[in-house]
């Protein structure tokens, strides 16, 4: 942590100290390299003792350009880029993105494809959620369940890697389709872990749920009311804490979320507490979509197999047959066509709404598109939120909101 | 439920509004000077209270409106979106009403779609860049700003001045390994920068 004293005034603690307690205000400068942002945020704060008075954050020390990048590439291009926005949860923003483009062309996919879309959503959900839960924890001082649900997490990347080749940065689907089918025995793995996963969780739970300093260090710290969760926009489970019933899985089914049966865990008093519980219950509902997924896994293509301009055909059948050939080059060469059009779709993500607005004007190459990153939004009230806290809740309440600067800054 | 007859009361007696399309959501196009009343309404009368998103298209240098700013709202009572376009109307210095005292939400939006399109919002209470750095010279979303970028002034003066480059060069350019990529094995294998030397030749003093 940097610290810029404006002023020290060391050895003078004498009749003058108590008229500057008043006047004397310090700014202190958090980040933008240090473990309580989390990746590249910078606060700059202003303090009066203990208390914060005022905060500004810094953004843009992770800004790649991704919307600019988008308009130079075509549709499938630019897949490996939304890996890279939450980086936490690939999967949940190649899916979105997917979808968006899908929607505008209007392709209509087969009920296996979008059956995988939501079985890897909640995979990258609960991933997400076990580093978010982790770390917030190892933030209040509880070093202990960050080592569990690191644990979880590693043989979920071992799924993941299994199923798309990479345990990161995934780019499994492809517009009108996903990369390939899942892998034989796959399933099987994934049930083996979320049969076994409610045992890691339940020993977080045991660990932090009711554990006195971590109550004390995060019960009505950093409470969103309703009101402004709202006016700041913020959305996902930082929203359902205050207690605003917004989930886009149940209010705006896609992918075939319709077909599952969950709940939405909503909170109460939106603070740095509740916000935890919020993550932990949305983790146990994930294993209840992936349970139903399984059991219920449609057979058929993995691809819309009529999106003859979208999709590129299976390999074996481009090497034998003139036709596929053709269309394979054409959407290789030239990308994927979709109509001219304007299109906004936003996904349910661990983070919150990842929102894609698209607008076309016809051929391969998106004319702009727009990136509604959560985190970008969830941040947005820290400015509001911090000032009247200590300086040592910064780091809780850094860590109860769980954003990722890699989609902040795009 | 987002009907005929909500588009019919919502459009009653406002001819600021026009309804541009209804293919995924219903977009309307409002006039700019009409916004703050208008998003106002869709606040507190229509239950559109939650700001998603708030962005900027730039249709080409050429384009007779160059610059669109689009609001994405949403209603958790209607379970649905609703797009607001409104044109910018001067090209060469667009300019709009702020509507982050509506929403607070808008303030950042606002922000970034300065930062990359160079359009203002007046009566904006802190208008300055969010992603790049404050003294940008150049709007980078804007259509003829090249992909590859444009190379400007370090912000710091004094670091120029020592070095004489126009960019900062990253700390460690070329990773913090390099190899020469010729020689023998042991030479040529991937060490720290500053490091060159190997086991057989000595390290210079």
């Amino acid at each position: 942590m940097s610290k810029t004293v404006t002023e020290v005034q060391i050895g003078d603690i004498g009749s003058q100290a108590a008229s500057h307690m008043d006047s004397e205000r310090m700014s202190l400068n958090v980040g933008p390299s240090h473990p309580t942002t989390h990746g590249v945020l910078r606060l700059m704060m202003e303090l009066d003792g203990d208390l914060i008075t005022r905060c500004e954050p810094v953004l843009g020390y992770l800004h790649r350009g991704d919307e600019k990048i988008a308009e130079n590439m075509t549709y499938n291009q630019f897949v490996p880029y939304t890996d890279r926005l939450d980086y936490l949860a690939p999967l949940a923003n190649n899916v979105a993105y997917a979808i968006t483009v899908e929607k505008l062309a209007g392709v209509t996919l087969p009920e296996r494809c979008e059956a995988i879309r939501v079985l890897i959503c909640e995979m990258a959900r609960i991933s997400s959620h076990l580093l978010g839960m982790g770390v917030f924890g190892m933030d209040a001082g509880a070093w202990t369940p960050f080592m569990y649900t690191f644990t979880e997490r590693e043989k979920l990347y071992t799924l993941f890697e299994e199923l798309t080749g990479a345990r990161f940065t995934t780019s499994f689907t492809r517009i009108g389709g996903v990369a390939r089918d899942i892998p034989d025995g796959w399933l099987t793995k994934v049930e083996k872990f979320v049969d076994e996963l409610p045992k890691a969780i339940d020993e977080v739970e045991k660990l932090l749920t009711r554990n006195r300093i971590f109550l004390d260090r995060t019960e009505g710290i950093g409470t969103i009311s309703a009101e402004d969760a709202i006016a700041y926009g913020i959305t996902g489970p930082n929203l359902r804490a205050s207690g605003v019933d917004l989930d886009l899985r149940k209010d705006k089914p896609y992918s075939g979320y319709e077909k599952y049966e969950f709940d939405v865990p909503i909170g109460t008093k939106g603070d740095c507490y509740d916000r935890y519980l919020i993550r932990i219950e949305e983790v146990r509902q994930s294993i209840l979509i992936i349970k139903q997924v399984i059991a219920t896994m449609p057979g058929g293509l993995w691809y819309a197999d009529d999106a003859k301009k979208i999709f590129a055909p299976p390999k074996d059948k481009i090497m034998s047959s003139m036709e596929e050939l053709i269309q394979n080059f054409m959407i290789v060469t030239e990308g994927p066509q979709v109509p001219p059009g304007q299109i906004y779709f936003e996904a349910e993500n661990p983070k919150g709404a990842l929102g894609f607005y698209l607008v076309s004007k016809g051929g391969g190459v998106p004319y702009r598109l727009k990136i509604r990153a959560p985190s970008f939004c969830n941040l947005s009230i820290l400015e509001k939120l911090v000032p009247g806290h200590m300086l040592s809740d910064i780091t809780v309440i850094l860590g109860s909101l769980d954003f990722v600067m890699g989609e902040c800054d795009r | 439920m987002i009907d005929e007859d909500f588009v019919t009361s919502l459009l009653h007696g406002r001819e600021y509004l026009k309804v541009f399309s209804q293919t995924d959501c219903l977009t309307l196009d409002c006039e700019p000077k009409h916004l703050i009343e208008f998003s106002t309404l869709l606040r507190d009368e229509k239950t559109f209270d939650l700001l998603v998103d708030l962005t900027a298209v730039d249709h080409g240098n050429d384009a007779d409106i160059r610059f669109t700013v689009v609001l994405h709202l949403y209603s958790l009572i209607h379970k649905a979106y609703l797009r607001v376009q409104v044109n910018c109307p001067d090209n060469d210095s667009p300019v709009l009403p702020s509507i982050s005292s509506v929403f607070p939400a808008a303030n950042w939006h606002e922000r970034e779609t300065f930062d990359m399109f160079g359009i203002h919002f007046s009566e904006h209470p802190n208008l300055k860049r969010i992603l790049m750095w404050d003294d940008y010279p150049y709007y980078p979303l804007r259509k003829e700003f090249p992909l590859a970028g444009i190379e400007v002034p370090l912000p710091a003066d004094d670091v120029s001045e020592v070095t004489g480059a126009d960019v900062d060069p990253a700390p460690m350019m070329g990773g913090p390994f390099v190899s020469s990529g010729t020689g023998r094995l042991s030479q040529s294998e991937p060490r720290a920068k500053d490091e060159s030397w190997t086991e057989t030749s000595e390290k210079p003093l």
